[in-house]
């Protein structure tokens, strides 16, 4: 009786604008794969023998799943979560070794005329094993047996897509860190990863100027290390005057060291930033000791792994990576200019978004992707297509949507009664922020080039359906919210 | 279920985070799409290949449609820099005879920014210039193992007779400055330099045509842009027709080899140039193709000057062959009737100056003064002009004013305005030269009385002498005296169809005709006279600083209903009755009657074999 009361009623309660932002978005992407692919031809959108032709077939399909996904009973999900998870990895582990060689990848099961990558359907299994785990009785994200077992639950996923060689379908589950943060996970690891790129860009690319005889991005390190000090000191022991004196000790020695190269006593740009971080490191122990602020040693702490961090990158970048790595670093930092080497996919890339205009060249008027200048232009690079032909118009509406549909996942995560629907909306909404962020960061010339392909647009199966996937489950476990009894 | 509101509250943190994430995003977009023009740019230059397409340049007839100048197709090897892979050094060079050296050292300067600013890999650039037919056909024949190499057509000029170089001109890759100055010129266009190449450049060129192209990321061609909507026809150049009589030009030419100087022929009643021969001169093709930098370059650094068009760039004393002019001055002011005698002993002598003069009848009026070239007429006459005692013009400087208002009219002492580029204006002082020089009112007929007879401060052009000549065989106007007679579907400019008309009256200018008919039937230039044409002339004997005097002849015929205007000007030829009248009435009687009669033959051979250069006087460098 009652699952049959479920399906009467299952479509008032779908959340119908996330369903209409999806619709577009397909429509959208399939307009942009044929304009990606066309190549002055003729060739009708519906073309079986072209991308745009394949890609409506698989959104056919996409659509049957997606309802076939309403249609179950929402609490299939979590029952199922473990045996889903365990399948999906089983199929990933298989991959490894039967997959062909597909340029440099073996992520691909090639059924016949199609293509598989288990690694994107990976992503709604983890995500439905983490909520599952999150949901278990009396689980609270503190112990080191819970953070063991959600570690186990991300980074096997990742250790299988590694071994397929497809880094970049693996850092997307990084992503997933952010669900652990909002689930509790201390601020501090974010805060820390955020720190740890800072550096890194700094460090490597601000190498050329130099300031107190040290390099410009060493000093910018040192001075944010400074900033968190003190701002760390603020937010950990506000009765004290802690973050005060910490600012007035930074600035007055700076002063002092300014007053001091005037009289021609120079000291040394190390000397100045390791001296008073370390004396401001000794106050705050001091301090959390004394004043039993013991919070405050996470300041002292964090200080001091940041400039140890910050020599080793400096060895790390110098040392260990080979030099066609550290170039390819360099050209995304934008230190060296190649638009023909490591750089020519993004300076392609650029040229073809930015000779867009405000407008844009007109659906099937770009030259730059017709006369196939952008690589992977209907898959990774698919941004640029859009944005060449539908100029700064139709780069901020795309952006604008995939913004409302995140911003829309995560109300729809925060207004489940269980954490489980909330975690798995979380990780449906972490998979989109970093695909957004990395794709358009790449394509734009922000980011360095990771393939991953922006959700909804980019040709390709298994990218749409795992989506797909991801998006209909949290519809259906958000359409059931008020089947359950304990909130009416 | 417990829920936790502290940590409800980081739902805040990750939205803000990929709400800012976006924003910056949005913000790089507008930078890159809206901001940042370039990128429209490189897009361009990726995806299209802009070809042009070189008209043929107009073709240039004589006044008898003899074709002078016509195009020969020449090839020149382009290559898009990007697009070339590494290729058979050796059979590139082996198939255009060239050497791996020369090859390498044309990339480098292709590369060069300073020698090419408009170096641009992905670009056509040219290679090598002016590949023969022969060399054309071998590498066409390979080009498909040379990728991002094309050939591309252009035209070379050729003449069809071996003369009248200063006229046409030839033509030359364009500077830096030309592209600055016109937008048309791209980097390796050609454009006219000298002659009528240069001054009907906008004719002759026609307008380029381009053809765009779309090219992949490979370097393919994939057709063209909107199916060649965009492209441009190349639009052929206008054909000139000269008023050269070429043959004429040829055997004026001939007649001046071996000496320096000019020879201008006018057809009276049109204005049009019927010879415009410098000497020395050089072959016009010597300035075409892959020489004609360094023939150019020993052109300039020759010691007798053979780029300078002397007929209408050198400036020169007129000489006697102004006394005409100053006849007409003279009656057309009332100062001489054609009664009026002056006294000659041997010269003019008056306040203890004297300007010589031959043996002749004395006192002598303007008619036989014209005919014996009498200098003392001339001086006395100006002399009266100027100084005269009850004169109506108040002063010397006002008199000199009128006087030299006349000769303006005359086409003296500024450029006539031929179509041709760098003519020279020569000189006719103003009574402000003589206020500088003497002091005001401190100058008087005497302390200039040289320019009565052409010497002096006074300098004048070949093409000024003869359009005197024609203005005196019209009897009263001329027209600005122009090469161009006709532009393919188009007409000449006007000022080359109105009459300058300066004012003297035309029985005037009878009388003074009737003086030179009288010089060639019995006076100076009786060389001239020949039996069956009607010629009039004036000798003229230039003093100069450089050496032997210049031989001067200028002269029209027939007397009656003139069909050209002659000027001859041989520099340190000695006397106008040597070289000048000589020379000058062959030109006319090549001209009038087609060839020179059987008793004549003796005087153009002379000419012909003569050697001015030696012997003149003039020492070389």
């Amino acid at each position: 009786m009652e699952s049959r009361n479920t399906n009467i009623t299952i479509w008032g309660h779908i959340d119908w604008l996330t369903v209409i932002i999806y619709l577009i978005m397909i429509a959208a992407g399939v307009y942009s794969v044929y304009a990606a692919s066309y190549d002055f031809d003729d060739a009708s959108i519906f073309d079986g023998a072209e991308y745009s032709g394949k890609q409506i077939r698989w959104i056919g399909l996409a659509l049957v799943l997606a309802l076939v996904l309403l249609l179950f009973d929402s609490r299939v999900y979590e029952t199922y979560a473990y045996p889903i998870y365990i399948i999906i990895l089983f199929i990933m582990l298989v991959t490894i070794f039967v997959a062909p060689d597909i340029k440099g990848s073996r992520s691909w099961l090639v059924f016949g005329p199609l293509r598989f990558q288990p690694a994107e359907f990976g992503k709604f299994a983890t995500a439905l094993a983490l909520a599952k785990l999150f949901s278990g009785y009396n689980f609270v994200l503190s112990s080191r047996k819970s953070y063991f077992q959600v570690f186990a639950i991300i980074f096997i996923p990742i250790l299988l897509i590694l071994a397929q060689k497809e880094t970049g379908s693996a850092l997307a589950y990084m992503a997933l860190f952010l669900v652990l943060y909002r689930e509790g996970m201390s601020g501090l690891v974010l805060l820390a990863a955020g720190c740890a790129v800072l550096y890194f860009v700094f460090a490597v690319k601000f190498t050329d100027d130099i300031v107190l005889g040290i390099p410009l991005g060493e000093a910018m390190v040192f001075i944010v290390i400074m900033v968190i000090m003190v701002c760390m000191s603020a937010t950990y022991c506000r009765r004290l005057d802690a973050a005060r004196n910490l600012l007035m000790w930074f600035v007055g020695t700076a002063l002092l060291c300014g007053l001091l190269s005037l009289f021609g006593i120079s000291i040394g740009g190390y000397a100045y930033f390791i001296g008073s971080i370390s004396v401001a490191s000794i106050y705050c122990i001091v301090l959390a000791i004394i004043a039993k602020a013991r919070r405050l040693i996470v300041a002292a702490a964090t200080a001091v792994l940041s400039i140890g961090f910050l020599f080793s990158v400096n060895f790390f970048f110098n040392s260990v990576l080979q030099p066609h790595q550290q170039q390819r670093i360099h050209v995304t930092l934008g230190k060296v200019d190649d638009p023909l080497g490591t750089g020519y996919n993004v300076n392609q890339a650029k040229i073809a978004i930015g000779s867009g205009g405000l407008l844009g060249k007109g659906h099937l008027n770009g030259t730059q992707t017709k006369l196939k200048y952008v690589p992977e232009q209907h898959t990774d690079f698919i941004f640029c297509t859009i944005g060449e032909e539908q100029g700064f118009i139709g780069t901020t509406a795309v952006l604008i949507l995939f913004l409302i549909l995140i911003l829309r996942v995560i109300h729809i995560a925060e207004r489940q009664p269980s954490s489980f629907g909330r975690v798995y909306g979380y990780c449906v909404a972490s998979y989109f922020i970093f695909h957004l962020a990395i794709n358009i960061g790449m394509v734009i010339g922000l980011c360095p080039v990771i393939g991953i392909p922006l959700p909804f647009f980019s040709y390709g199966g298994s990218s749409l359906w795992s989506f797909t996937i991801l998006l209909f489950i949290l519809l259906r476990l958000d359409a059931a919210r008020r089947e359950h009894p304990s909130f009416f | 279920m417990r829920k936790d509101y502290n940590l409800e509250k980081r739902k805040y943190i990750i939205g803000g985070f990929i709400t800012i994430l976006v924003i910056i995003y949005i913000i790089h977009l507008f930078k890159l799409q809206v901001v940042e023009s370039s990128y429209k740019e490189s897009a361009d230059i990726n995806a299209f290949l802009r070809k042009s397409i070189y008209p043929s340049r107009g073709i240039i007839y004589d006044r008898n449609d003899n074709v002078v100048v016509f195009n020969r197709p020449t090839y020149d090897v382009m290559i898009i820099p990007r697009d070339i892979q590494a290729f058979d050094t050796i059979d590139f060079c082996k198939t255009l005879n060239i050497t791996p050296d020369y090859l390498d050292q044309r990339f480098r300067e292709m590369k060069d920014k300073r020698l090419n600013p408009g170096y641009s890999s992905y670009s056509p650039q040219r290679l090598l210039s002016h590949l023969s037919a022969e060399d054309y056909g071998k590498l066409q024949e390979k080009l498909y193992r040379f990728p991002g190499f094309f050939i591309q057509k252009r035209i070379l000029r050729e003449y069809n007779y071996d003369c009248a170089a200063n006229v046409l001109g030839n033509i030359r890759e364009v500077s830096q400055a030309d592209i600055d100055r016109d937008p048309y010129y791209s980097r390796g266009d050609l454009t006219g330099d000298l002659g009528v190449e240069k001054s009907y450049e906008v004719f002759l060129r026609g307008e380029k045509g381009e053809e765009v192209l779309i090219r992949d990321a490979h370097g393919q061609i994939q057709g063209k842009y909107k199916d060649g909507a965009d492209d441009k026809k190349a639009l052929s150049g206008k054909d000139l027709h000269l008023s050269l009589d070429i043959e004429l030009q040829q055997y004026a030419e001939s007649l001046m080899v071996n000496k320096i100087g000019a020879i201008v022929a006018i057809e009276p009643a049109t204005g049009e140039v019927l010879a415009l021969v410098t000497s020395p001169n050089y072959s016009p093709s010597l300035l075409v193709g892959k020489e004609r930098g360094s023939n150019y370059k020993l052109l300039r650094e020759d010691p007798l000057k053979p780029l300078l068009d002397r007929s209408i760039q050198g400036s020169y004393p007129p000489g006697s062959t102004f006394k005409p002019g100053q006849g007409l001055i003279l009656l057309q002011e009332d100062i001489i009737t054609l009664a009026t005698p002056y006294p000659c002993y041997r010269g003019y002598v008056n306040a203890g100056l004297r300007v010589g003069c031959h043996a002749h009848g004395s006192p002598i009026t303007l008619k036989p003064a014209l005919q014996t070239s009498c200098n003392a007429f001339f001086c006395w006459g100006l002399k009266a002009m100027l100084d005269g005692k009850r004169s109506k013009y108040g002063s010397t400087a006002k008199a000199f004013e009128v006087w030299k208002n006349y000769l303006v009219e005359m086409g003296y002492g500024y450029k006539l305005g031929i179509d041709l580029p760098g003519e020279n204006r020569g000189f006719i002082p103003n009574s402000g030269t003589y206020n500088n020089a003497y002091g005001e009112d401190h100058w008087s007929a005497n302390s200039i009385i040289s320019v009565a007879i052409g010497q002096g401060e006074i300098n004048a052009t070949p093409l000024q002498i003869a359009n005197v000549g024609a203005t005196i065989a019209n009897r009263g106007w001329y027209i600005t005296p122009h090469v161009v007679k006709a532009i393919q579907d188009t007409t000449i400019d006007e000022r080359y169809r109105e009459r300058h008309t300066p004012h003297i009256d035309r029985s005037h200018y009878e009388s003074v005709a009737e003086g030179m008919r009288m010089a060639v039937t019995g006076g100076t230039c009786r060389i001239a006279n020949l039996p069956d044409i009607e010629v009039c002339g004036k000798t003229g004997t230039a003093q100069n600083s450089r050496g032997r005097d210049h031989s001067v002849f200028m002269g029209f015929a027939p007397y009656h209903n003139p069909k050209i205007a002659v000027c001859v000007y041989v520099e340190n030829a000695g006397f106008g009755a040597t070289y000048g009248v000589p020379i000058g009435s062959l030109v006319i009687e090549k001209y009038l009657k087609g060839e020179i009669a059987e008793n004549r033959k003796y005087l153009e051979e002379r000419m012909l074999h003569s050697n001015t250069i030696i012997g003149s006087g003039v020492k070389k460098h």
